[in-house]
């Protein structure tokens, strides 16, 4: 698009633009390192994560303060005043991810018993996902990219089927050995934290569409994650 | 009227605010030209009955032509022609056997610079009921007279020197003693070019307020400079860029998501 005749409003978007980038950076890392940090029980790292995300936090309101600040000094319209509230809520979004990544890496302290092979894959895999999500959705934003944001919202059916089979697999576990119910609850949260980052993805997808069409994008979304409606006794039988 | 033939604009739908309310006025295929110069082209547009419409463009994009187009203030430039269609409750009002001075008190005009007459606040609102002959007898004339004031929301200001010049009052009153002035023939349309471009922000907001209570009466087209003041106070906008009607819709959807790339550079300011 052409520039402003007021050359400082592109300054102040752009501005608004690479602050978000390097705080969907800082986002991405925090998740990788949480899932690593859990699923190899490296305390160190998750204390790292921790520490870090009150530098998410901190950019979530520097973000936020240039923002209105710019809707005060440009009194934007259209296209501008959508970039603008966009990436209100993208920063939002993003935080909200930094936090579920902080308790991600919180629940490695949280349990000292080994976690079995089998589920410490799935949790990485399940990590693997949302951080591919989430690097496209950013990436989608960057470029204002509608077709690649419209991806990650379909893509998000993965996760959540993936989420579904890990519920299962840790009901198992759990009925097998009694022993490993603490083990599993806290891992039970941390994939549902996990696959709650992947929902924060399809809403920043879902902000991308509007950023760029001008309207809301209203479709459902399809749902794969059905564990909040599944009666536990059809997950015994299994 | 279903046949709106929108040439020059792309909206994918009709406005909403068109099938609230009736158009009041309908204009088809106008153009206006002065001498050789084309000001206004092949442009249609319906416009609705007590809502506010807005014209915005660049400067010398064709919208004060239109609007003083709308009420044949146009006549008395010389060269100036008008051609197609302009009705008004489906009267032609450029048909020639239209009294022209009765058209001009059922549609009232309001101007960028308040211009009162040089005499009372009191006289220039009479001015306009009298000469008509609106009024039966005195009490009649003070009633229309307070009433005009009251409705532009300028009596309690100036209740109390209602005989002195209507020049005396600084500059936001005396566009509120123009619209006064205005509202006092009846008038069916009220058009405002440029209303607030010589006021400072609180005469503006009296005016806007004032605009806001009078489309429940009235049917109001509005040409402004402000972008803002357009997405405030009207319920439809039409964007005029080099004499073409580009764009007209829902006031809520023309500066949210516009359609049209020019509209868009317009009024974020990427143009003009």
């Amino acid at each position: 698009m052409a520039d402003h005749t007021v050359k400082a409003f592109d300054d102040d978007l752009d501005s608004l633009k690479t602050m978000l980038a390097t705080m969907g950076g800082l986002a991405e890392e925090q998740l990788a390192n949480s899932v690593e940090a859990l699923s190899r029980r490296d305390l160190k790292l998750a204390d790292s994560v921790i520490q870090a995300d009150d530098k998410i936090d901190a950019m979530e309101a520097a973000i936020e303060e240039k923002a209105i600040l710019t809707i005060a000094k440009r009194q934007p319209m259209a296209s501008d005043l959508r970039a603008l509230m966009v990436s209100i809520r993208i920063a939002s979004d993003l935080e909200r991810i930094g936090d579920l990544a902080k308790n991600v890496a919180k629940r490695a302290h949280a349990f000292t018993d080994p976690v079995p092979r089998r589920l410490s894959a799935s949790l990485e895999r399940m990590g693997k996902l949302s951080q591919a999500q989430l690097k496209m959705v950013l990436d989608a934003y960057a470029a204002s990219d509608v077709e690649r944001a419209m991806e990650v919202w379909r893509h998000d059916e993965d996760i959540d089927a993936l989420y579904n089979s890990i519920f299962r697999e840790l009901l198992t576990y759990m009925l097998e050995d009694p022993r490993m119910i603490g083990t599993c609850t806290h891992l039970l949260f941390a994939t549902k934290n996990i696959e709650r980052i992947g929902d924060h993805a399809t809403n920043i997808a879902e902000n991308i569409y509007y950023l760029v069409n001008g309207r809301s994008l209203r479709e459902e979304r399809p749902k794969k994650d059905m564990t909040s409606v599944t009666p536990f006794s059809s997950t015994i039988e299994k | 009227m279903n046949d709106m033939s929108f040439k020059t604009v792309l909206t994918p739908a009709a406005p909403r605010i068109l099938k609230q309310r009736k158009p009041k006025m309908t204009a088809k295929e106008v153009n206006v030209y002065y001498g050789e110069k084309q000001a206004i082209k092949d442009l249609s547009i319906n416009i609705p009955d007590r809502a506010v419409s807005a014209f915005i463009g660049p400067s010398g994009c064709g919208k004060s032509t239109f609007l003083r187009a709308l009420n044949r203030m146009n006549d008395t430039i010389v060269g100036c022609r008008v051609t197609g269609e302009i009705k008004v409750d489906g009267q032609d009002i450029y048909d020639r056997d239209l009294d022209v001075v009765q058209l001009r008190a059922r549609i009232g005009m309001v101007f960028q610079k308040p211009n009162p007459f040089p005499k009372s606040i009191y006289e220039n609102v009479a001015y306009g009921p009298r000469i008509h002959g609106l009024a039966k007898d005195k009490t009649d004339l003070d009633r229309i007279v307070h009433e005009s004031l009251t409705r532009a929301g300028l009596l309690e200001e100036v209740k109390d020197r209602i005989q002195q010049p209507g020049t005396s009052l600084s500059g936001g009153q005396q566009q509120r003693l123009c619209i006064a002035r205005a509202i006092a023939v009846s008038p069916e349309i009220i058009l405002m070019d440029e209303p607030c471009s010589a006021l400072d922000p609180i005469a503006t907001a009296k005016i806007e307020e004032l605009i806001h209570e009078l489309k429940q009466n009235y049917c109001i087209v509005i040409v402004t400079h402000s972008m803002q003041q357009a997405a405030r106070v009207s319920d439809l906008t039409a964007f005029f860029h080099l004499g073409v009607l580009v764009e007209v819709g829902d006031t809520d959807e023309m500066f949210t998501s516009p359609q049209e790339k020019r509209t868009q550079d317009y009024i974020t300011g990427r143009f003009g």
